[in-house]
């Protein structure tokens, strides 16, 4: 959905703005006159408060904390690809890909038909309500829901493999909306 | 003797959840020298038929054995109306001798007396084959405690398909992947597996030998290939495939080759489930909007509605004698078990839980197996027909899913 594909970026966003805050107080913190009131300085907490798993959290206020990138995790990694214009996120029980992601699909169909070559493969996921088999249909059709899109965007349907993984690989385990939102999407991954 | 029921005694638990109606009250004293074997012969047969759902145990005070000397005066004021004695003995070749006697206390007779050489390795089916005779004699009814089940278990990345006893013990591994595996299907001769693999990212059908381990991809087409259901004679299996876009029914050799399309639509068809006499396939469609159950003739034809109640209704699979449909139903944010009559029965929900899936007979029609969930791990259930007797089938703390039950013999 919309809010999870932006507050995935915006989480990435957050951990890097937290970096550069925690560098600033580093190299100003002896020259803030001690008799002055304190400021509170809040980082921006993204929209549900979920922050996605590479979200910077409370590390922006202590000077020595890192915030790990980890993209061996599945939803870090997802995260990643989102930024990289490789995830289309889709409603409950939906297969329409929503206008949003025409820049996804552009950005995917241009490359596409600039080399003919090119392969991909359209990965369709589910979230975990339901059966696996029913599931496994679901991500089938959303996975192709993308193919017809990037087909009618000039790419060859023999550059594309539409297939699903259903309920069987989440990117996020949690069993609330925001998990459930962020699990069910296409992934749009090279050959 | 002294000394070893303790342990033991934990490791066969059997978590019941209700009463049945009419149970055989049984006595099953520990077989002597069991203590000296890789099994606790009369610890399995006691757990077997409470699962069962049928009898009742009455405990015995006493050590006796198939020789002992049963009076039946003595006998009946003691609240059972059938007594099984036995005991294990290592034969000289390292195998065991497991013999056992069956007492009708009510009409003061032997029932049945046996004896069984068995391999070390197999002598938790010795056990199970004790409790199917028991359960033969007294029932009238073939038991299914000699068969087997498979099911997937996740651990962190590991994914695992199992085969065990029909009580979930004696579990070994037929394949181990860091892919998911999902739908195992028995071949009705019990030596095959097919089931769905992700090992190449996408989905492909496999058929696995059980004992051997040999295997073979039965369907690797374009996209998603998957729901794999033999036919009843086990030369065909049904399968949902999407190589020629959308999801949908086609039937294919157990050799493979070129399959045959079965339904022909834009809506998705999935899960087939063959009727026991393989005429008609079963199968879940949302060409109505939601996914619910409906029939086809195997050989091509008219679609029939199956399910009408609820707006959810999938995984089909048919009663041995081919009269019961058992599937899984959303019932406001539920999924629960859930069987009704063929062809247009009322719908019954067998179970309280919300997280029920992939429901299963057993080949006497008796009990089902599926897939549930408790304090928030997969779990793998046991019921019987009336909902009245469920067991939880023991896991080892992991994510237990798929589950199949396997056909008589193996």
């Amino acid at each position: 959905m919309t809010l999870n594909f932006r507050s995935a970026t915006l989480a990435a966003f957050v951990a890097l703005s937290a970096l550069g805050v925690a560098g600033g107080l580093g190299g100003c913190a002896s020259s803030t006159p001690l008799d002055e009131p304190t400021v509170e300085s809040r980082t921006p907490v993204p929209p549900g408060g979920a922050g996605g798993t590479g979200s910077a959290s409370a590390a922006g206020t202590a000077q020595s904390g890192v915030s790990t990138v980890d993209l061996t995790k599945p939803g870090n990694a997802a995260d990643a690809a989102a930024m990289a214009n490789r995830v289309i996120y889709f409603d409950y029980d939906s297969y329409v890909v929503k206008d949003e992601f025409r820049p996804v699909l552009e950005f995917n169909a241009k490359a596409l038909a600039a080399s003919r070559s090119k392969r991909m493969v359209l990965e369709g996921h589910t979230d975990e309500r339901g059966g696996s088999e029913y599931n496994l249909a679901l991500g089938q059709k959303r996975a192709e829901a993308v193919l017809k899109s990037l087909v009618l965007l000039g790419v060859l349907e023999s550059q594309l493999e539409a297939v699903s993984f259903g309920k069987e690989r989440p990117v996020t385990a949690g069993g609330d909306e925001a998990d459930w939102a962020k699990n069910r999407r296409v992934e749009l991954k090279a050959k | 003797m002294a000394g070893c029921a303790a342990p033991v005694a934990a490791q066969f638990r059997v978590e019941i959840a209700g009463i049945g109606g009419t149970q055989i009250p049984i006595m099953i004293a520990t077989f002597r020298d069991q203590d000296k074997s890789p099994a606790a012969v009369a610890d399995i047969v006691r757990a077997d038929l409470t699962r069962s759902g049928l009898f009742r145990i009455v405990d015995v005070a006493g050590s006796f054995d198939e020789r002992s000397r049963i009076t039946f005066a003595e006998w009946r004021g003691r609240g059972a109306d059938a007594l099984a004695v036995g005991s294990v003995s290592r034969l000289a070749d390292g195998r065991f001798d497991v013999r056992f006697k069956l007492w009708d206390l009510v009409k003061g007779e032997e029932l049945i007396g046996q004896s069984n050489a068995a391999q070390p390795a197999d002598m938790r089916l010795a056990a199970h084959r004790i409790a199917d005779v028991i359960y033969a004699q007294l029932t009238g009814d073939k038991g299914v405690f000699s068969t087997r089940i498979a099911f997937v278990t996740r651990v962190g990345t590991r994914h695992s398909l199992h085969v065990t006893d029909a009580d979930g013990e004696g579990g070994q591994i037929a394949l181990a992947s860091p892919d998911p595996i999902i739908s195992p299907a028995w071949s009705p001769n019990g030596k095959e597996l097919a089931y769905v693999s992700f090992e190449s990212q996408k989905a492909v059908v496999w058929v696995q030998d059980v004992s051997t381990g040999q295997r073979r991809m039965l369907a690797d087409f374009r996209g998603t290939n998957s729901a794999p259901a033999w036919s009843p004679d086990g030369q065909s299996l049904a399968l949902a495939l999407s190589r020629d876009s959308g999801t949908q029914l086609y039937v294919i050799a157990r050799t493979g080759g070129t399959p045959r399309r079965l339904t022909n639509g834009s809506a998705i068809d999935t899960e087939p489930a063959f009727s026991p006499d393989g005429r008609d396939i079963y199968f879940v469609s949302d060409r109505g909007g939601g996914p619910q159950i409906y029939r086809t003739p195997a050989a091509g034809g008219a679609v029939e509605r199956v399910t009408f109640t609820g707006a959810y209704n999938i995984s089909p699979t048919i009663s041995p004698d081919g009269k019961l449909l058992a599937y899984i139903a959303r019932q406001g944010s539920g999924h629960r078990l859930t069987l009704m009559e063929l062809p247009a029965g009322t719908p019954t929900t067998l179970s309280d839980t919300d997280d029920d899936a992939s429901p299963s007979f057993a080949p006497n029609g008796r009990l089902l197996v599926y897939a549930s969930r408790s304090q928030g791990r997969g779990v793998l259930m046991t019921t019987t027909l009336d909902g009245k007797i469920k067991s939880r089938l023991l896991s080892t703390g992991a994510d237990m899913r798929e589950p199949a039950w396997g056909p008589f013999g193996r």
